[in-house]
């Protein structure tokens, strides 16, 4: 009976184990023909030659490359700055959001006011708006810094979003919980930071992952308002090269940050979802 | 009038020599994008005193008028002409385009060249340094040491900036802007101290735009380093190349580039020349 049972379970294994090389050899095989038929009808098309100069001109990708890659280091320094903040002003708008007693209402209001304004109005007339409009009120050098008030632009757009994503967070701690800590004696206060926050923060680090992905790119915006960062670097070298192949290289560089942060990101939703089940 | 049709066709034929050896109708037949059409290209929005009021189709402005100087000596009357928006972006891209030629101040340059075809020049431009006045009361002059104590500013698809690079003697030393107008607010917001643009419109900056601008000084049009010359840009391989190119030689040779030029930007004189 056991024998049979074991018999039986080798066999199981071993059908498992050739589907799944079966199915491997067809994906491999039907992504080779994918890619290959692209490769291959791609550049017979008529204006191929043409689009491969414009866009994945070699020569120019050498050259402009190493200004490039230093030009990101100025992304990577505004991401780097702007990020934290981000993550503090939109805890606070989210739990002034949430604030529950009366003579607190102002907040509440301000919060939603805020959220609702700095989400609908496009990143780039913000960037515009604070970055021109702020310094032209009369700010001595250096508190007209176009890098100061384009990141405060970037700060006060990005906290509405993640203040949302926030809220979520908060409000799906089930209120049962609050009434649990209050009868236990904590005050509100207490309540939001050592029972609600904790709990919400970690739920909503998956949402906020693809939020920093997307400040990753939108850092871009400031070129808008004069600093020289990759993306503007890349529009100089089109216009003097007449040529797109600089913005390739700034994709390039760009996924090289974003691919791994969206894995990253991937692997956190997942390992919660596996938690959760 | 004509005694027999052999005679009438030898003055025809007496006539059209000398037109096909400039720049006839017979040198753009089928060459255009639309038959019997010229179709130029000019910026969205187009700018004061390149163009007039945004609106080409009058006339009015320098290169509208070197526009329609252009298409005429190349056959084509006032009404065959045909406008069109496109940007340095649509200029450039593989492919077909929308416009027989485009000018909007392209310069002309060697690496432009690989992809795009230019005409023959039809203005050299200085490059001016626009300032406000207080910074110009601060002591700034047109020198190259004192210029290098500014911070500049410029429009990030001009040739201004690889000039603002020399001009420092270091690079990445500006802040660059999507265009004209956006320099013009960063200036206002005193968050640079000087911009590079092309005279005329320095000049049209400098007395329209800014409350308080001054022009400190140009660099001349001449000069042998990034010499500024502005060309109509075709489709890499345009066959219509040669007849723009007549065309132009022959307003030139025979004064009517000068005179438009004297029309639309004659307050270029009078400007300090920074040595």
């Amino acid at each position: 009976m056991s024998e049979n049972g074991a018999g039986k379970q080798l066999s199981r294994l071993e059908y498992e184990r050739k589907a799944r090389r079966r199915s491997l050899i067809i994906a491999g095989l039907s992504t080779t023909a994918v890619v290959g038929a692209l490769v291959v009808l791609v550049p017979l098309a008529p204006g191929w030659p043409a689009v491969k100069n414009s866009f994945f001109n070699w020569e120019i990708f050498v050259r402009t490359s190493p200004t490039l890659l230093r030009t990101f280091l100025l992304d990577v320094a505004i991401f780097a700055w702007c990020a934290p903040l981000i993550a503090i002003w939109a805890l606070v708008i989210a739990v002034f959001r949430d604030t529950r007693s009366p003579a607190l209402f102002p907040f509440r209001l301000f919060a939603i006011i805020y959220t609702d304004i700095f989400r609908g109005v496009p990143v780039i007339l913000v960037v515009y708006l604070v970055g021109f409009g702020i310094p032209g009120l009369g700010l001595p050098r250096p508190w007209n810094s176009p890098y100061l008030w384009g990141s405060v632009a970037l700060i006060l757009t990005y906290a509405a979003y993640v203040a949302e994503i926030y809220r979520s967070g908060i409000e799906s701690i089930h209120v049962s919980q609050r009434n649990a800590a209050l009868s236990l004696g904590l005050s509100q206060s207490d309540v939001m930071r050592y029972v609600v926050l904790p709990q919400a923060l970690r739920r909503v680090l998956p949402a906020n992952m693809n939020m920093l992905i997307a400040l990753q790119k939108d850092v871009a915006l400031l070129s808008f308002i004069g600093p020289v960062e990759i993306f503007r670097q890349a529009g100089v070298f089109k216009s003097l090269l007449a040529n797109f192949t600089p913005y390739v290289v700034a994709a390039v560089i760009f996924l090289a940050v974003t691919v791994p942060a969206t894995r990253f990101a991937d692997t956190l939703i997942s390992r919660q979802n596996r938690r959760r089940s | 009038m004509l005694k027999s049709p052999l005679i009438a066709a030898a003055v025809a034929l007496l006539m059209t020599v000398p037109l096909a050896a400039q720049a006839g109708p017979e040198c753009a037949a089928g060459k255009t994008i639309s038959p019997g059409k010229l179709t130029i290209a000019t910026g969205n929005p187009a700018y004061f005193p390149w163009v007039i009021d945004d609106n080409p189709e009058s006339g009015e402005g320098f290169e509208a008028a070197v526009a329609y100087a252009t298409a005429e000596a190349m056959g084509f009357s006032a009404d065959q002409v045909d406008w069109v928006r496109a940007g340095f972006d649509e200029s450039i891209q593989p492919g077909a385009k929308n416009f027989d030629f485009n000018l909007q101040q392209f310069s002309i340059t060697e690496d432009r060249e690989k992809v795009v075809d230019f005409s023959l020049p039809y203005y050299s431009s200085a490059m001016a340094v626009l300032v406000q006045q207080p910074t110009a009361d601060a002591g700034a002059v047109p020198t190259i040491d004192s210029l290098r104590t500014l911070k500049w500013g410029a429009a990030a698809a001009t040739t201004a900036v690889p000039m603002i690079d020399v001009i420092t003697g270091s690079s990445n030393s500006a802040l660059l802007y999507n265009d004209g107008a956006d320099v013009v607010e960063a200036m206002k917001a005193n968050q640079i101290d000087a911009a590079l643009f092309d005279l005329p419109t320095a000049l049209y900056v400098a007395a329209v735009v800014l409350d308080d601008g001054v022009i400190l000084g140009q660099f001349p049009a001449d000069r042998t380093e990034n010499p500024d010359n502005f060309g109509m840009l075709m489709q890499e391989g345009n066959p219509l190349k040669e007849c723009v190119d007549q065309a132009i030689q022959e307003i030139t040779a025979n004064g009517v580039l000068a005179g438009i030029e004297a029309k639309w930007l004659s307050e270029t004189t009078g400007v300090p020349v920074i040595q």
